[in-house]
């Protein structure tokens, strides 16, 4: 493989990459501002949704809230390796982050065990059977709304990992930053979701 | 940049160079524009002779006939315009125009047109399912399009409309990711001095339209989640039983569905700004006027939507402000238009074939957005609401928009990607039969619309007050007018291949532009310049007094 380089002159300075994740995320933000407008309006709307919002456990949502916020921190420290380049560091914090947010997502699934046992489900036929249809709809909010999110939250560790594996062998270091930027738009993202489904009663 | 060795597969197929991708975008936009065209040739025969069996199709039922239309209209908008005007022409300007090498993200780039290319497919696939493919219309309404399968997962997953709702979705992943890449490499890689009021107008509005894009696309990404979850889990978000609401769907749909119509609009209006001003030798008039214009139009066109709902049980005073929307947004595009005729106005106008596509464009774009006025007042509205006036209507604002723009471009850039000029002489019998076939297919619409023929209805056969001479003369003008429009447009198939071995070669500059791209080879090599060039000026400064030669590249010191 020849390669040679001729550098290309070029007007700005701005780092490539960042520049691209903030229009990224900017895009994705947009996404859940549309559910999240929905959202709002139907729980206008329907006074009932609070009396199916009092069944989510908010001690497990604030629970999850603190471990993505610590996530946030274990993230930046990350970032601060990677400018003095401490590779042992990097990967230190980078696989705190990626277990905190394991950690979320097992609590989650807790949350999600708890509430199918119950019978809110997706479409909560037994809610739908005792007349309270329309609070079954809230369910189908909650489980598209959080599950998007947990999505996320799993691509979030995916890109998190590769990131780690880069800049385990000192490779790509700018990437932890970029990597540190998504995360950072998943938490963001949780701290509209946790008032508006486990607060908002 | 990279001279790394190429083979075939990474030079054609999986390429990162940005003018191949451009091109493939573009090859993928004109066949798919070839399959919503042929819909579009049997629904018409079936309008204009129900009943009868199609020549090239067959007989034809209520449910194709329904498929067609709506996959014409996703087809044409999502599968011909978008790919064609912005991915495809994206591709292939921006970086030449602001003077780089490539896009930000070669990969992410030669990405998304897999991706895209990806949802061809499944949408093609749509048609072949054993339950046929989507008849819900292409604004998908429910609960048209929701209750038409039983809610099991596996039953429902082989339909139509979830197969068209991946497709949608993939694709507009990939305008996503295409979008961001645009962005980046215009902020970032412009080549030095050129300041963002020297940059080509194509490059601002491409810029423009990935941006209103990515900014009223997100809502139906949630909206199309609620209906994929509705038709195969059974859950009730668009349904008032369970407290849902179909006419939610019908909002997330237009805050997305009307500001894609200025998505196609503005990278069309920026080919038109760039070949306005080389045919007619002069500056373009008013240029930063235009893109402030841009700009505004922009904000204004994500708070119009709702005027496509105006007999959706809306609150009156809440159509008002619709209607006072919609009629605003008519004055900054009035104002770009008006600057281009004002471009034109003394300019030493050569007539060569982009010139005429563009000047054609226009005057037809002018009964669209004078007819748009009409609509978007609710009062009138009421009226014409899903009658072949609207379909008349958009289609003097599309076909303007999308095909004859992008006519203009390819007879434009052809000579620079292709080294060689397209015919003229082909060019004009395919302009003139073209543009007169439009014509006599989208106008008598108008008319039929006014006397009540309602769109999406296959046989008119049980309405006596539509079946009466007038309205089925009409009928059939405007179907054989389509066969013509459709058919006549091997003639540039011809041409683009008879010129690219037997066309005049074209030289660098065959049409003495000032933009970058029109200064290194034709083709260019990979890496697009052997000496990367430095900015001077804006890019329409032609006709300058003290100079020999009436244009002054910008990069020329
Ligand atoms: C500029 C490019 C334009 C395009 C591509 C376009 C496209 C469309 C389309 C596809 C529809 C049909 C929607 C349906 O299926 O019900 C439509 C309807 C409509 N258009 Fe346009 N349009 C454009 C410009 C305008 C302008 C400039 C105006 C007003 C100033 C306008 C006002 C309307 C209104 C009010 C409707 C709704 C008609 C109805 O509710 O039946 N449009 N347009
Ligand atoms: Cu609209």
């Amino acid at each position: 493989m020849s390669t040679t380089t001729i550098s290309i002159p070029s007007i700005k300075d701005v780092p490539q990459g960042r520049l691209g994740v903030w229009v990224l995320i900017a895009g994705e933000l947009i996404i859940f501002g549309g559910l999240i407008a929905c959202y709002i309006l139907y729980r206008l709307r329907y006074p009932e949704w609070g009396e199916q919002a009092a069944h989510t456990s908010t001690p497990l949502g604030a629970l999850n809230t603190i471990v993505l916020l610590t996530s946030s921190f274990t993230v930046v420290m990350s970032h601060t390796a990677s400018i003095k380049k401490q590779l042992n560091k990097i990967v230190l914090w980078m696989s705190a982050t990626i277990g905190l947010g394991l950690m979320f997502l097992v609590v989650k699934s807790i949350e999600y065990t708890n509430e199918i046992s119950h019978g809110f489900t997706l479409t909560s036929p037994s809610l739908v059977a005792k007349g309270e249809s329309v609070g079954a709809n809230f369910w189908s909010f909650y489980y598209l709304a959080t599950g998007l999110h947990a999505l996320h939250v799993i691509v979030g560790m995916l890109i998190l990992f590769i990131v780690m594996m880069g800049a385990r062998k000192g490779k790509n270091l700018h990437r932890v930053e970029l990597g540190g930027m998504y995360w950072h738009m998943v938490d963001i993202i949780w701290i509209f979701l946790f008032p508006l489904l486990y607060l908002a009663k | 940049m990279n001279h790394t060795k190429q083979n075939f597969w990474t030079k054609y197929v999986f390429a990162t160079d940005h003018k191949v991708i451009g091109k493939q975008y573009i090859i993928t936009g004109l066949i798919m524009a070839l399959v919503g065209g042929y819909l579009s040739y049997v629904f018409r025969m079936q309008l204009a002779y129900p009943g009868q069996s199609i020549p090239l199709y067959g007989d034809m039922g209520p449910q194709q006939y329904n498929a067609f239309i709506t996959l014409h209209g996703m087809i044409m908008f999502f599968w011909f315009a978008m790919p064609i005007l912005l991915a495809g022409f994206g591709n292939l300007f921006i970086p030449l125009m602001i003077g780089t090498d490539d896009m930000a993200f070669p990969t992410v780039n030669m990405i998304s047109f897999w991706i895209f290319f990806v949802s061809t497919i499944v949408l093609m696939v749509s048609f072949f399912l054993p339950g046929g493919a989507a008849a819900g219309g292409w604004t998908m309404y429910p609960p048209l399009s929701i209750t038409a399968h039983q809610p099991t997962f596996w039953g429902s997953f082989f339909t139509g409309q979830t197969f068209l709702l991946l497709a949608v979705a993939l694709e507009f992943v990939s305008m996503l990711m295409g979008g961001i890449n645009f962005l980046t490499t215009t902020i970032n890689k412009r080549a030095p001095g050129m300041t963002a009021f020297r940059l080509p107008i194509y490059v601002w509005f491409a810029n423009l339209a990935g941006i209103i894009f990515m900014f009223s696309v997100g809502p139906l990404i949630a909206g199309a989640f609620m209906m994929l979850l509705d038709i195969n889990m059974g859950t009730g978000f668009y349904d008032p039983y369970r407290g849902g609401d179909p006419i939610l769907f019908q909002h997330l749909f237009w805050f997305f569905g009307h500001p894609e119509v200025y998505v196609l609009l503005l990278p069309s209006l920026g080919v038109t700004a760039e070949i306005i001003s080389t045919f007619s030798r002069k500056p373009i008039f008013a240029y930063k006027t235009i893109i402030y214009m841009a700009l505004i139009a922009s904000v204004l066109s994500v708070i119009v939507w709702a005027h496509h709902q105006f007999i959706s049980g809306i609150d009156p005073r809440m159509a008002t402000f619709f209607s006072v929307g919609t009629i605003l947004i008519s004055i900054p595009f009035a104002a770009i238009i008006l600057s281009y005729l004002a471009t034109l106005w003394g300019g030493s106008i050569r007539l060569k074939m982009p010139m005429i596509w563009t000047i054609a464009g226009i005057g037809s774009f002018l009964i669209g957005g004078l007819t748009g006025l009409f609509l978007g007042s609710d009062t009138f509205d009421i009226y014409a609401h899903d009658t072949y006036f609207v379909i008349a209507h958009f289609h003097y604002v599309l076909i303007p928009v999308v095909i004859f723009g992008t006519f203009a471009a390819i007879y434009y850039w052809y000579p620079k990607y292709f080294g060689r000029m397209l015919n003229e002489k082909i060019g004009k019998i395919h302009f003139w039969l073209t543009f007169l076939s439009f014509h006599a297919f989208a106008f008598p619409l108008f008319f039929s619309g006014l006397q009540g023929e309602h769109r999406r209805i296959a046989d008119y056969s049980s309405f006596d007050s539509l079946m009466t001479l007038p309205i089925q003369h009409i009928r059939i003008i405007s179907t054989i007018a389509t066969i013509i429009l459709i058919s006549s447009q091997l003639l540039l198939i011809i041409n683009v291949f008879w010129s690219y071995r037997k066309g005049k070669v074209a030289g660098r500059n065959p049409w003495e532009a000032n933009t970058l791209e029109w200064q290194t080879d034709s083709p260019p090599q990979h890496g697009n310049f052997e000496v990367y060039p430095e900015v001077y000026r804006g890019a329409y400064e032609y006709s300058l007094p003290d100079r020999t030669e009436d244009f002054y590249p910008q990069n020329e010191k």
